[in-house]
């Protein structure tokens, strides 16, 4: 694909040093994000996916470390920057919509200094009525009264904290929007409408977009491609519609069949077993132990994550057979 | 509730230094006849029951309550029995200056140093060598300040005798308001200030470490990170700010406390504040002076906690006034 990326991840691998052992929470992970797209990714939990997140943004704290790869954001790998350098770059041109929103404000200072400081650390040589003109901006555009910039976060509902949380991810206008969960802790009437404002939001800048989760109804809405993570590993990577109808790794056809359908009444079908310990991965194919199509060279081989057909691409030697 | 429990506090200075055995006139009597004034004869009788009316000691004791009570709340703290007719708030309030500027200082000194050594010992981009301070301050922390008045008046004032042995300034001087005489105010108090500060740095350092490596697991200090921010900026706006909450409390009842706990260092350095009057009255079962310097003593820590709880809002917007 010759299109220019606004992300590009290559064999990223993340690690945790516990004693001496080596877990690797994410493992030589490899993805391309273009400009204006929507990557949803989604696992179970453990699966790496708030890693692979904070391991982008360099804010993986020991004993979590990165062991090789590298993210190529405008020309420049990010992993390889200098401390004062990748600080420039975040929210600039990569920023984070945490996952614990409800928490993720500091509960002593005002929103508008919260989201003040933001600008002010990046030098952009903006004048103080300029800056609280942006903010007023910026609330509005989330959907929030300009009063909100004096108040506190204890002031505000959880909903309304996310759509501050939005509001400071766009405040520089990042080519990279990373957003972790970003609903996770909302009920399900707020998760569509803050869920709509972010997609708003994001497509007015027209910045790319990861939004990490497990809500697959979620995904289907927002995401425009969407890939699955087990173990550390990128099982599939296809563009959602394609996703839906026709899954190509046996994990991914077993997440679509668990969910509920209006269409039909049936007994949800579960996903036998449970995700391995990171500690102790099966042989082979990290899902072989859960796969009922299993077969001896899923024991063996790890599986590498190729293309299928297209933009579409599986870890799985029963679909590089069906290629083939 | 301010007033309850000073009402409750007056009362418990009532009835606590007449449970002590010993009678104050008689220790008195006592101590003149030890120093061979006065001889034993039928007048001696006449004489204490003349001293016990004056103070009221010949009244019944829920008289004497009533009229304690009274006159506390008017703080009137009555006569001391030692230093009579000296009344006993004016004793106070010439000690007080001496303990306030001594303990006042020295507490704020150590609250500070010790806020900001615990909060960088917590820091992870912090110098290395900041670790090294968390076995020395346990080991301070650990250590009695007058014991270590005491080495530090053995090594600075009489093995080098680069400063003073002890008192608030030098003798013959007369305290007055210019240049020299607060230079030798301050030289008299860097040893007992020293020792103070010395002993209890640690446990602020030591109790800001914890509080801080709980705030910085918190999710504002790592979306305070993904902005951007210089680091000056999340440790003192977005960590230590946090972090200081719990610590303003522990310094409201530590600010009344170290009053009453300074007592041993005013007694090694010869200081001539609060603690220094009470040991004297304690001495000489001074019960009007014990009673007026623990009821101060109460005020103060009931005062103390109450401007933190009036300032405390403006520090955390959460706590509504």
């Amino acid at each position: 694909m010759s299109r220019q990326t606004a992300l590009q991840v290559n064999n990223l691998r993340v690690s945790y040093m516990t004693g001496d052992r080596e877990v690797k929470a994410v493992d030589d992970v490899s993805f391309s994000l273009y400009p204006g797209e929507r990557l949803g990714i989604v696992g179970e939990s453990g699966s790496g996916k708030t890693t692979l997140a904070l391991a982008l943004m360099r804010l993986h704290k020991p004993p979590a470390y990165i062991m090789g790869g590298e993210a190529i954001l405008d020309g420049s790998d990010i992993l390889a920057l200098e401390r004062e350098d990748m600080r420039q770059t975040r929210w600039s041109k990569l920023s984070l919509i945490p996952q614990g929103s409800m928490n993720s404000l500091n509960p002593v200072i005002k929103i508008k200094h919260q989201m003040a400081d933001a600008i002010e650390a990046h030098e952009r040589g903006w004048s103080r009525a300029q800056i609280a003109k942006h903010i007023g901006e910026l609330l509005g555009r989330v959907g929030l009264p300009d009063s909100v910039a004096e108040m506190y976060p204890h002031e505000l509902s959880g909903g309304m904290k996310q759509r501050v949380c939005i509001a400071l991810a766009i405040i520089l206008e990042p080519s990279v929007i990373i957003a972790d969960e970003p609903t996770s802790a909302l009920d399900v009437v707020v998760q569509r409408v803050v869920m709509q404002t972010l997609n708003d939001v994001q497509e007015q800048l027209n910045a790319a977009m990861i939004i990490i989760g497990h809500d697959m109804g979620l995904m289907a809405q927002s995401a425009d491609r969407l890939a699955v993570m087990y173990a550390g590993k990128m099982v599939e990577v296809s563009p959602i519609s394609a996703f839906f109808s026709d899954p190509q790794h046996p994990y991914s056809k077993l997440l679509i069949s668990s969910l509920p359908s209006p269409e039909e009444k049936r007994e949800l079908a579960g996903i036998p077993g449970s995700q391995p310990s990171l500690l102790e991965l099966p042989s082979g194919c990290a899902f072989h132990p859960r796969c009922p199509l299993a077969v001896e060279r899923c024991r063996q081989e790890i599986p590498l994550l190729r293309d299928v057909s297209g933009d579409r691409r599986a870890a799985c030697h029963l679909v590089e057979d069906l290629a083939s | 509730m301010f007033f309850v429990v000073v009402i409750l506090a007056a009362t418990l200075n009532f009835i606590i230094p007449r449970l002590a055995p010993g009678d104050p006139i008689g220790a008195v009597l006592e101590e003149l006849r030890a120093r061979g004034a006065g001889t034993q004869s039928d007048a001696e009788d006449e004489i204490v029951a003349a001293y016990r009316a004056r103070f009221g000691l010949d009244q019944p004791v829920h008289i004497q309550y009533f009229r304690f009570l009274f006159n506390t709340l008017r703080f009137d703290l009555g006569y001391s029995i030692s230093y009579y007719p000296q009344k006993v708030e004016a004793a106070l309030l010439r000690s007080l200056p001496w303990t306030v500027g001594l303990l006042a200082i020295s507490t704020v000194i150590s609250f500070a140093a010790g806020s900001f050594f615990g909060a960088m010992m917590a820091w992870p981009r912090a110098p290395g060598f900041m670790q090294r301070f968390v076995p020395m301050f346990m080991v301070l922390s650990a250590v009695p300040y007058y014991l270590l008045g005491l080495i530090l008046v053995y090594i600075f004032a009489f093995v080098m005798r680069l400063l003073p042995l002890g008192g608030a300034y030098s003798s013959g001087t007369i305290p007055r308001l210019d240049l020299d005489f607060l230079l030798d105010v301050i030289r008299h108090g860097i040893l007992p200030a020293l020792s103070i500060v010395l002993t209890s740095v640690g446990f602020w350092a030591l109790g800001m470490r914890g509080v801080m490596v709980t705030v910085l697991g918190e999710d504002y200090l790592t979306l305070a990170e993904a902005k951007g921010l210089p680091d000056r900026r999340i440790f003192f706006a977005y960590a230590m700010r946090n972090a200081l909450l719990p610590q303003v409390t522990s310094l409201a009842i530590a600010l009344g406390t170290v009053t009453s706990g300074a007592v041993l260092v005013e007694v090694v350095f010869n200081y001539p504040g609060i603690g220094w009057l009470l040991y004297n009255a304690l001495r000489s079962s001074d019960y009007y002076m014990v009673q007026g310097v623990a009821f101060f003593l109460i005020l103060t820590v009931a005062v103390s906690v109450l401007i933190v709880d009036l300032i405390y809002p403006l520090l955390d917007p959460r706590i509504e006034r």
